[in-house]
């Protein structure tokens, strides 16, 4: 066991995962996010807890995923490169493993023009291939990023994003294959609308041996409405949003709009299911956690494995 | 080479409120190329300053100097100096602190803002390309710079953010990393870009001093006469 979380035990167990994922408050309402935690508990084997998402101050990371912690849901600690040097990164790395957290993901994050403090001085010190590879050289090597000895190394299965939508297409999969041998335990991707192209990259990682050496968690981001569709189509950057996938929306019409989101997304997860070289889903349901247990039931994942 | 931009004049004019007798000092190197602060832009300075009811009463004067970042060319301004009460340097950063310290008891102000190392794409528009990082990995990337041309400075690009082949941060900035995958394909050099490139070795977080094998020689060469 790298770290012995609990989402290293599901996969290591061969279960098939499901992770979800919390967006921290922009304050210190504690109450809110215990409320968004709630929803996830039990459904969910990880939840991810993102770092200033999009570009926007929010209560911290590693502190949200105390809390999750203490709520009773594994958290999966996101870190991006925008906002901390690499002292300040492995310092938290020992405050997190320090307080319990086992899972952590490794990001680059969002350019800071996309949030509330364009004006600040984005860091990117070293990027996510990079951070993986501290991560790993601490956990395995008791060594700092400076190759200086550990006291008591931090103990973290480590996760890394990746988009197999954006271009160049041919090359993902090559920096896949970096990540993983960076260090990277377990993959999450980018939301996932376009099931061809996965369906070819998935086939790509399987050939490359990828799949072998690291879980692939495919990310899922129910529709709420044809609005969001379009908005993901063409303002989030990287992300594929096939016309097909918004004419279904658009055909289910506005009452039933929601509801055939979900559908979606529960075809979706079936597929993946039965997919070699899927490990699990990532659910990632933007400000509609409640509505988690509802589709983790429909999508055939609970109960959720006890490891 | 060095890229900068006039400040607004109403900038310029809160710097020299109150002097009487102002030099604006242009040079004649980087900044007249990128027509930011060369001798014409010194003279049209001079003028919207002379003009303006804001900075009334003052006297302007204009001269321009080969370089600012060189003593040897300060020192023409030795003798001519000492007629003013403030300095204006159209000169970039460092041209500014060298006459800053040449005429130390006069006050010295810049008027443009050092923008950045770039090249010329056409008269008037430049793009930067280098931030002196100090350990160039441009071997690396096909000759295109990611700390300085990739938004999030990656050295293992490309994020998931590339928008076809523009940055994330806007479609009319082209992903830097998209440019450096397509020059390494077309001259079959992938390879290079598989290897995981380790954290960079920032050496200009320090003030930096360069001291070139020729000084050497010659100061060693002094101190033995
Ligand atoms: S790698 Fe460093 S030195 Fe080379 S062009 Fe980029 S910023 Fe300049
Ligand atoms: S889109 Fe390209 S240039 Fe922009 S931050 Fe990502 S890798 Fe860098």
């Amino acid at each position: 066991m790298k770290s012995g979380s609990k989402l290293e035990r599901i996969l290591q167990a061969g279960h098939f995962a499901f992770t979800g994922e919390v967006g921290p408050p922009r304050g210190c309402n504690v109450q809110a996010l215990k409320e968004k935690i709630s929803h996830l508990k039990g459904h969910v084997d990880a939840a991810n807890v993102t770092d200033n998402q999009t570009a926007v101050v929010r209560l911290s990371s590693w502190a949200a995923s105390l809390i999750c912690l203490q709520e009773g849901v594994e958290p999966n600690f996101q870190m991006v490169c925008r906002d901390r040097n690499r002292l300040a990164m492995q310092a938290d790395i020992l405050g997190a493993s320090a307080h319990g957290i086992r899972n952590m993901l490794c990001l680059s994050g969002d350019h800071q023009v996309f949030g509330d403090h364009p004006q600040a001085k984005g860091v990117f010190d070293i990027d996510s291939i990079q951070l993986l590879a501290m991560v790993k050289g601490m956990r395995d090597d008791s060594a700092f990023q400076s190759g200086g000895g550990i006291d008591e190394a931090p103990k973290m299965f480590i996760g890394a994003a990746a988009n197999p939508f954006a271009e160049p297409f041919e090359w993902r999969i090559h920096r896949l294959a970096k990540k993983i041998s960076a260090g990277a335990d377990f993959i999450q991707t980018q939301c996932v609308y376009n099931m061809d192209k996965a369906r070819e990259w998935v086939k790509q990682a399987n050939d490359l041996g990828l799949t072998e050496k690291a879980s692939l968690l495919m990310g899922i981001t129910p529709m709420k409405s044809v609005g969001m569709a379009r908005y993901m189509q063409s303002k989030v950057p990287g992300m594929e949003v096939p016309e097909a996938i918004i004419r279904r929306l658009r055909e289910a019409g506005k009452q039933n709009v929601a509801e055939e989101g979900i559908k979606i997304a529960c075809e979706q997860i079936q597929e993946f299911k039965e997919m070699p070289g899927v490990a699990g889903i990532h659910l990632m349901a933007i400000e509609w956690e409640h509505r988690v247990p509802e589709i983790a039931e429909r999508a055939g994942m609970l109960p959720r494995p006890e490891v | 080479m060095i890229i900068a931009e006039r400040k607004p004049i109403p900038e310029i004019q809160s710097f020299v409120a109150g002097y009487h007798k102002v030099l604006v000092v242009g040079c004649g190197t980087c900044v007249a190329v990128c027509l930011a602060g060369g001798s014409k832009e010194a003279e049209i300075l001079t003028n919207e300053l002379t003009l303006s009811p804001k900075t009334a009463g003052a006297r302007f004067e204009s001269r321009t100097l080969e370089r600012q970042c060189d003593m040897e060319f300060l020192s023409e301004l030795d003798e001519q100096a000492a007629e003013y009460d403030a300095l204006l340097s159209m000169a970039c950063g460092a041209g500014v602190q060298l006459l800053a310290e040449r005429f130390s008891r006069i006050p010295v102000f810049p008027a443009v803002n050092t923008s950045c190392i770039g090249v010329n794409r056409s008269v008037g528009w430049y793009e930067e390309n280098c931030r002196a990082c100090g350990t160039c990995v441009l071997a690396l990337t096909a000759g295109i710079c990611p700390v300085t041309r990739c938004a999030k400075g990656l050295f293992n690009g490309p994020c998931g953010g590339t928008n076809i082949t523009s940055c994330e941060i806007h479609p009319d900035q082209p992903c830097a990393w998209h440019m450096i995958y397509e020059r390494l394909a077309a001259q079959d050099r992938l390879q290079q870009i598989m290897e995981i490139s380790p954290a960079n070795d920032w050496r200009n977080q320090q003030p930096r001093t360069i001291v070139q094998p020729g000084y050497e020689e010659r100061t060693s060469a002094l101190k033995e006469q």
